[in-house]
């Protein structure tokens, strides 16, 4: 069932019009080359606290980031994606990765702690316990009826205040869209290991629409934007982690990476060029970002 | 009319936050049952929250963070095993770690003799961690110091209530006597026993100083509350919730730090509570309190 392919409807992203395909390609590289600077901080030892990379699921960030431009975010732990791709500065998250005083909580918080409160966004930082930051969303969604993301993986999913969660968003007709960025590992468990059950039919159980939905942007901004108009609703996306839990350690190649499948499809739209010079002017910036030269390992 | 109760105080509040404050109050079985005790308005506002105990401080925890000031209802003070983590982990912290606040008002309710998992007192609990404001206000004046101290901070407050004191009209006053041999800090319910205590140790021509405590953090050790332990040279903080590393225990350490005098603690056995005497571990009551004093005093001659 899991695969690059699930769900996404055939020609999809030629459906969509070349700014939109670029965007979404930018937002990702952006995310990508600017962990490529943290991987290389960390291997120089110039960073040691903890951090929990974003790269091979920053399709769905870019994707999100295009359907909902006002609205407030409670993001998981692994967050990188969601911060640089809803506008965050990069600067500021290396200083906060650094723990540096000019970080985005002041260097407080660090990697899994991101906020960012600019340009009519509000993502709030979430504070290690997974799941923690759904009941919020939820409650927040209740105070002030606003657009809201809850943003868990799928080993969130099983926290019963989670579960409990959709099922009082569904009670009280709220506006939130919650996102499972499904990863199928819990540190390194597989979901097969831990349950039996399926969070889309789950959610379906509550009343909310349930999409399970492979990482392909341009599908997950159909969806998303389907999905929009029947919330609270749920998205289950799968992607492929490219590094540990946390850490940049890895075990080997993932599944599939979805930034050269998007590469790729770019290159069969004719887009080729202009994709390879979007590449080029989000690895700068973040080469500016780090004062450094950068370079993606695969 | 007569003065008003603490229920009437706090429903009076609430009702005021409620309908003209745009606050919110989020609980289980809320209207269900005598309204809390009577302490909750029929009104607008009001949100009955599913069985959901950690989910449900989690959503409260969320209307904070976007500024609805919400009052979280918890009926047993037990469930805080439950309803803790989004309060302690989150709550409790963001200000520090984010420069941004979720000041939740979080109402307790403690209880004695309705068994082993409704009759805890825990606010030592919150009092251990960073972040939250704690009150055990016993009387009308006192909910309305602990309430405006919410409104005027941003800070979460955990206000630990206590079903005894629900019907009280009147306030707690401190006493001094020149010839006390020993101060008593009150917190919490054996408050109430605390007259009592006096007159019973009078018969026997010990005098004590009493004073009371409604909020435990941040801890304000002034000369209201340190100049009688100076005067009678020994204290003995009481408290309704546990012993053993509780805050009769952390106030009786601070007030010894602040004058070098000798200051005890008296609170709950290191035992479960049970459903039956003699098993109920209850709060002390002026008899208990009455025999610490005398056994320090004993102790000490």
């Amino acid at each position: 069932m899991r695969s690059e392919k699930l769900n996404v409807p055939d020609g999809i992203a030629g459906r969509f019009s070349a700014d939109i395909s670029l965007q979404l390609f930018h937002r990702m590289c952006r995310v990508r080359y600017f962990e490529a600077g943290v991987v290389d901080a960390i291997e120089k030892k110039e960073l040691t606290y903890p951090v929990y990379l974003s790269s091979g699921q920053e399709s769905l960030a870019a994707a999100l980031s295009l359907l909902v431009n006002d609205c407030q975010i409670f993001a998981q732990h692994r967050a990188h994606d969601i911060y640089l791709c809803f506008g965050g500065s990069p600067e500021r998250l290396r200083d906060e990765l650094l723990g540096l005083e000019s970080g985005s909580s002041q260097g407080r918080a660090g990697s899994n702690c991101l906020q960012y409160h600019e340009n009519g966004i509000n993502m709030y930082g979430h504070h290690g316990l997974i799941g923690e930051n759904v009941p919020q969303g939820v409650g927040a969604a209740l105070a002030n009826r606003r657009q809201t993301l809850c943003i868990f993986g799928d080993g969130s999913a099983e926290e019963d205040y989670v579960l409990a969660s959709l099922g009082f968003a569904a009670t009280h007709k709220l506006p939130v869209l919650f996102v499972c960025v499904d990863n199928d590992l819990s540190i390194l468990t597989p979901t097969e290991v831990r349950r039996s059950w399926n969070i889309c039919k789950v959610s379906e159980s509550f009343g909310l629409p349930a999409v399970d939905l492979a990482d392909d942007p341009w599908a997950l901004l159909q969806i998303g934007r389907e999905l929009a108009g029947k919330q609270p609703a749920l998205l289950n996306c799968r992607v492929c982690r490219g590094f540990w839990h946390v850490g940049a350690g890895d075990d080997g190649a993932p599944e599939w990476d979805r930034l050269q499948l998007v590469r790729t499809e770019l290159d069969r739209l004719g887009l080729a060029g202009p994709a390879a010079d979007t590449e080029a002017k989000a690895c700068h910036e973040m080469e500016s970002v780090w004062d450094r030269k950068l370079s993606l390992k695969r | 009319m007569g003065q008003k109760t603490l229920a009437e105080t706090i429903k009076e509040i609430t009702r005021r936050h409620l309908e003209e404050g745009g606050g919110m109050l989020l609980g289980q079985s809320i209207s269900a049952v005598g309204w809390v005790n009577g302490t909750v308005p029929d009104c607008k506002g009001i949100v009955e929250l599913p069985m959901t105990d950690i989910a449900g401080a989690g959503f409260a925890v969320g209307a904070a963070m976007v500024g609805r000031r919400p009052i979280f209802v918890i009926r047993f003070q037990d469930f805080l095993m439950l309803n803790g983590s989004p309060l302690i982990n989150y709550a409790a912290k963001c200000k520090t770690l984010h420069g941004k606040s979720a000041p939740v008002f979080v109402r307790a309710i403690a209880s004695d003799g309705l068994g082993p998992v409704h009759s805890g007192v825990l606010h030592s609990l919150f009092m251990h961690f960073p972040g939250f404001r704690v009150w055990a206000p016993m009387s009308p004046g006192e909910y309305r110091q602990c309430w405006d101290d919410y409104m005027e901070n941003d800070d979460p407050v955990l206000a630990s209530e206590h079903r005894s004191a629900f019907s009280r009209t009147t306030e707690l006053t401190d006493i001094r006597h020149g010839q006390a041999a020993l101060t008593v800090y009150g917190i919490s319910t054996p408050r109430l026993e605390m007259d009592r205590a006096c007159r019973l140790l009078a018969e026997e021509g010990i005098h004590i100083n009493v004073v009371h405590l409604a909020r435990l953090k941040p801890l304000a050790l002034g000369e209201r509350e340190l100049a009688p332990l100076r005067a009678s040279g020994r204290g003995l903080v009481v408290d309704a919730g546990y012993e053993i590393c509780g805050a009769a225990q952390a106030i009786a350490c601070a007030l010894t730090e602040a004058t070098g005098l000798p200051a005890s603690a008296l609170g709950l056995q290191d035992e479960t509570k049970c459903l039956c005497p003699p098993y109920q571990n209850k709060s002390p009551d002026a008899a208990t309190i009455v025999a610490r004093v005398r056994s320090i005093l004993s102790n000490t001659k």
